[in-house]
């Protein structure tokens, strides 16, 4: 993965971002938004993140598109014009001041690809030279998702299981009330 | 200035699109678009966790047998990796969630923008 992949990829991300969320059609929107998800997935995959770019374009690239096409058949794919230019520019200001303090920021993050920043010192280390030997996985990811940090899975599980029934009460239809 | 252009363009990117998400959220009144927002602003953040995952020689963290042994420096960090596989599917939960609240809303308003919801309510 070179450099020049990074660029492109940032930048067909960035383009069918703006893309989806520009286009005046919801339809087209939601589906703009799954190429984007499928870009991201490509530069994680390239960045080394293979799990991740897996998780991404089956969740997110395949799950979220379903779960936006299934609410758009069952409401409606039109948008509304609004003009609204004070909340438009009062927005645009502050998120620009936003934007200017994370670019200022960002100058005292690590380089990309630095293999001694902070991140990389600390815990994870530990988990790349003894997670053979102490969970016989040669997957990383998967030693700490489901070993060393299987508690936070284990609340991942709850909340998609509470997610599930939330679906469920919100869209059951209730014989006895006139909704 | 010139230099995060150059040497960190995700950094750029991320704040690109999470800026993009957070505008969206603000200015749209149309419920799905600010979920679209919403999807921006949550992947741009993973974007941010992968980027800071990176090493130049590392390859994927899946470790080599034990005769091959390879030091820690060439593996990619897997830390970032598995906070982000929780966080895009808590991500697809409350996406799941809020349309399902946007369903309910339409079924009883017949519309999707808010200031139209609003105006029925009262």
């Amino acid at each position: 993965m070179t450099l020049f992949d990074d660029y492109l990829l940032l930048l067909l991300s960035v383009v069918t971002a703006l893309g989806a969320v520009f286009v005046r059609d919801l339809l087209s929107g939601v589906l703009t938004l799954a190429a984007y998800s499928f870009f991201l997935a490509l530069l994680w995959a390239g960045l080394g993140a293979v799990d991740v770019a897996f998780t991404e374009a089956v969740v997110g690239a395949g799950l979220s598109t379903l779960f936006f096409l299934v609410a758009l058949f069952l409401t409606s794919h039109q948008e509304e014009v609004h003009k609204r230019l004070q909340v438009r520019m009062v927005t645009l200001g502050s998120l620009g001041v936003l934007g200017f303090l994370l670019l200022f920021g960002s100058v005292d993050l690590p380089v990309v690809g630095d293999p001694e920043s902070l991140p990389s010192k600390h815990v994870s280390s530990h988990y790349l030279r003894k997670s053979l030997e102490e969970t016989d996985t040669p997957n990383v990811v998967t030693a700490v998702l489901a070993d060393y940090r299987g508690f936070d899975t284990l609340g991942e599980t709850t909340v998609i299981f509470t997610a599930g029934i939330g679906c469920w009460m919100l869209l059951r239809r209730r014989d006895d009330s006139a909704t | 200035m010139a230099d995060i252009l150059l040497y960190r363009p995700h950094f750029v990117a991320f704040i690109i699109l999470f800026l993009l998400g957070m505008y969206i959220m603000v200015v749209c009144l149309n419920l799905v678009k600010k979920l679209i927002g919403m999807y921006i602003m949550q992947t741009s953040i993973i974007l941010f966790f992968i980027t800071l995952a990176v090493k130049e020689e590392g390859t994927i963290p899946i470790l080599m047998p034990s005769a091959l042994a390879l030091p820690p420096e060439a593996y990619a960090n897997p830390l970032p990796h598995v906070l982000m596989l929780t966080a895009i599917v808590v991500g697809v939960s409350t996406l799941g969630v809020s349309l399902a609240m946007v369903i309910a809303l339409y079924r009883k308003y017949n519309t999707l923008e808010e200031d139209q919801i609003l105006e029925k309510m009262q």
